[in-house]
């Protein structure tokens, strides 16, 4: 074969596997979909999401309390985790020190790639029992430690990595000149930070929000290990609680044995796939426009 | 008699291992209208800049020598960095709105120093927005976006926004250069009447604009003080024979 | 003036603390599992398969574990590679700049963000449908398919970063895109790939929800790509569950290895890729 037939030979393979990689979401959402039909057509969608009851031997398949379940355990996870990151970002993009953001850079990719296995360890070892322990009986309730604020702790912390990353290379985006502006009128620093680099930066910033709020939504193992997995929706921070991705997780193994069940557990598994799709293209759409407009 | 408003004296500055102004000292009139010529790269948007400090931004810049204001160094140990550029107003080159809405633009200025009155915010947004000539293009439209203006009207942003703070000079930073020349014709305008209020220093590369504009001209080459004095008199008849070259258009 | 200045300063306190949360998390976590899971860690845990009654206490090791993850690790990595060199180069030699490269790496973002139960769900179905049964060969499938949006767009961002100038001087002595793209290109973005490379295998290692659908789980290495295959993470979380005190320790001592694991990945990482940047164009 010459190069020129090499070359067009080799473009073809390059295009498909291209192609591929786009339409694998579409195929996994059609898969899904299938399998899940079978439920959907027993139920109404607000019968199967709205109803708690989660008997799946005698056929009944609420949903609700697992919505809930990761609704809450995700939303604690991001009120804890929104603060910390904003502000750990604006130090790192505005004050620290060279040799300080050389150290703590590596150091936030090093927690992104910690297991999610070794997370729910390190929370069933020390987060658990801690809650169990001091928090909830300083805050007069008594649980086995295995709760929503056990996931929301574990899930906040693996979350970090996300939303700093993000958001100090949006915060670093903004151009010089406005910064001087603002300088130029007498401002200090952290009157610029929070005036003009914040608001210039804030989709970006929001951005990087959903993008870990999706991560944390699908997050399996380590909430699986620490929330307790009981089909109720939870009414306390110190309940436990389960989550969509953890019920799947959890139940595989009898999914073909009972009827629906494969069904009803692949749909959660479709819900983890829209819900997250939609709020991924959500922000990358975003930070696309940033980047564009800083250019 | 020109009173000195702004006194340097001997002015070293380091950007790295380049030494970018050697030694630099002269007066800046009062209520006069200064230019900063010279051809480019010759450090003049780095002496101006030095005066409200905001080379203190830049990494690797050292600072030698004195900038008296009304008799106190800016360069001092317990100098409040706010102050001096709140007295100092910049104008840059390239207009630079703050992400805000046009009023906002105006108003922040004058909130971050602390006035809490917004009554008082609203006067002064509406006499700087009159003193930079861009009231009655905008008086309908203060919530939009800054950004929504064209270059020459966010230049007159920029001036009424340096206005706004209440400063006692104006640094100018090739005001005109980014602009079509009837926004530039109007921005010069303005400083011609401004100067009866303030002091302006100027850069500018163009020297019919010089011309048109000074009353005091400082001439700057590789980052030395080569000559200075009232325009007249440097531009009619120059002492030192290279700012005689460059006056003729020799160089720059 | 002390107002304005008094904010700044509660505010850096403010950000001091956020960011040594963040630290002091990292650093928690290592410190816990590895107290807690250092005393348990002895070699046989690393050198022996589990024995007889391991589940009840006696003795044995999860070698079939690491070496069961090390397996499925490279073969997804491996498989990923072959899969992202070919679509990366594409989107960046021949796509440019079009829509089409675009949309692709929108794709390939979105991929990226969805969690693994959600692909081993995927390929649970694809499984039941040909009739497969939990494999070396199943695990492997679907670790790639997590693990390859990831390798993507890493070797991605590397790439778009590489001087026009670069493809010109080659396409200048009449090369083909071809040949540009894996003489040159690929070359000049060997840091970025071997980065991706290690980040997939830390990913693959690491990863329990997209095997735990479809590689099942052995006291044995496999011999064979059809033969159920053991991983670590499934190790920590099984052994975790018992409620027998030695093997709950076991797993403490599987967390520490993998946790160490992945620590080595990354600074292997960050090693390698110093060495490699000699040939890199600037």
């Amino acid at each position: 074969m010459n190069r020129r037939s090499k070359d067009i030979v080799a473009s073809k393979l390059m295009l498909l596997a291209t192609i591929f990689s786009s339409l694998v979401i579409f195929i996994m959402a059609f898969a899904l979909f299938q399998r899940s039909s079978p439920i959907l057509g027993t139920q109404s969608l607000s019968e199967l999401f709205l109803t708690s009851s989660w008997h799946p031997t005698k056929g009944e398949f609420g949903f609700y309390p697992f919505v809930i379940g990761t609704l809450s355990v995700t939303g604690l996870a991001m009120i804890l985790a929104i603060p910390i990151c904003l502000l750990s970002a604006i130090y790192l993009a505005e004050y620290a020190p060279g040799k300080v953001r050389g150290i703590v850079k590596p150091l936030i990719d090093l927690l992104s790639g910690i297991p999610s296995v070794v997370y729910g360890l390190w929370g069933v070892l020390l987060v658990v029992p801690l809650i169990r322990h001091y928090v909830a009986p300083f805050a007069g309730a008594t649980t086995t430690g295995y709760s929503v604020l056990a996931g929301g702790i574990v899930l906040a912390i693996m979350v970090f990595p996300i939303i700093i990353s993000v958001s100090e290379e949006v915060f670093r985006t903004v151009p010089f000149e406005v910064r001087e502006a603002s300088f130029a009128l007498g401002a200090t620093k952290w009157e610029t930070v929070k005036h003009v680099v914040v608001r210039k930066a804030l989709p970006g910033f929001l951005a990087a929000i959903i993008l870990g709020f999706s991560r944390a939504f699908g997050e399996t193992m380590a909430v699986l290990m620490v929330m307790g997995n009981v089909a109720k929706a939870p009414s306390s921070l110190f309940d436990p609680a389960y989550s969509l991705p953890a019920l799947i997780a959890n139940n595989y193994g009898e999914m073909m044995s009972i009827p629906l069940y494969d069904s009803a557990l692949l749909l959660a598994a479709l819900i983890l796939l829209l819900v997250i799709a939609f709020f991924s293209i959500l922000a990358r759409v975003v930070l696309i426009r940033v980047e564009r407009r800083s250019v | 008699m020109l009173r000195p408003h702004i006194t340097i004296q001997k002015l070293n500055v380091f950007y790295r291992e380049r030494h970018v102004l050697k030694d630099i000292t002269v007066d800046i009139p009062e209520k006069r209208i200064t230019a900063l010529i010279g051809p480019s790269g010759c450090g003049k948007t780095t002496l101006l800049k030095s005066l409200n400090r905001l080379t203190d931004l830049v990494d690797g810049v050292k600072v030698s020598g004195n900038v008296l204001v009304d008799g106190i160094n800016i360069f001092d140990n317990g100098i409040d960095v706010t102050n001096i550029r709140k007295k100092m107003g910049l104008i840059a080159q390239m207009p630079n709105p703050l992400p805000m809405s046009i009023y906002d633009n105006i108003a922040y200025g004058p909130r971050i120093h602390g006035v809490k009155d917004e009554k008082k915010v609203e006067q002064v947004v509406e006499h700087c927005l009159q003193a930079a000539g861009l009231w009655n293009e905008v008086k309908e439209r203060l919530n939009e976006p800054a950004s929504k203006l064209s270059v020459g009207q966010q230049q007159r942003l920029c001036l009424a926004r340096a206005l706004a703070v209440e400063p006692e000079c104006l640094l100018c930073d090739e005001p005109t250069s980014a602009l079509d020349p009837i926004s530039a014709q109007y921005i010069e305008t303005q400083l011609l009447t401004l100067k009866k209020d303030y002091t302006i220093v100027f850069v500018t590369h163009v020297l019919r604009q010089a011309r048109r504009l000074a009353d005091y001209v400082i001439f700057l080459y590789l980052g030395e003080l080569i000559e200075h004095g009232p325009a007249e008199t440097v531009f009619t008849r120059p002492s030192n024979p290279r700012t005689k070259a460059y006056i003729e258009g020799v160089f720059g | 003036m002390n107002k304005r200045k008094l904010e700044e300063a509660f505010f850096k306190g403010l950000m001091l603390l956020s960011t040594s949360i963040v630290v002091g998390s990292l650093l928690a976590v290592f410190a816990v599992v590895i107290l807690k899971g250092a005393p348990a860690l002895s070699l046989s845990m690393l050198t022996q398969t589990p024995k007889g009654g391991y589940y009840l206490g006696k003795e044995g090791g999860i070698l079939n574990a690491i070496i069961g993850s090390l397996y499925l690790a490279s073969g997804a990595t491996a498989l990923g590679f072959l899969l992202s060199l070919p679509i990366v180069l594409y989107i960046n030699e021949y796509a440019g700049k079009s829509r089409f490269a675009s949309l692709t790496r929108l794709s390939l973002d979105v991929l990226w963000g969805i969690p693994s139960i959600v692909y081993g769900a995927f390929a649970f179905i694809i499984m039941l449908y040909v009739g497969a049964r939990a494999s070396l060969l199943w695990g492997i499938i679907t670790v790639t398919l997590f693990v390859f949006p990831i390798m993507t767009r890493a070797i991605d961002e590397v790439m778009k970063m590489s001087p026009f100038k670069l493809r010109e001087a080659s396409y200048a002595l009449g090369s083909t895109r071809l040949e540009t793209a894996l003489k040159v290109v690929t070359r000049q973005t060997l840091p970025g790939i071997l980065t991706a490379v290690l980040l997939a295998f830390g990913r693959g290692i690491g990863d329990a929800a997209s095997v735990l659908l479809t590689a099942g789980y052995t006291d044995s290495v496999p011999h064979s790509l059809f033969d159920p295959v053991a991983t670590l993470p499934l190790a920590v979380f099984f052994q975790l569950g018992t409620p027998i005190p030695e093997v709950q320790q076991r797993a403490y001592a599987s967390g520490v290895i993998l946790l160490v694991l992945v620590l080595l990945l990354s600074i292997a990482s960050r090693l390698s890729t110093r060495r490699f940047v000699k040939y890199v164009i600037k």
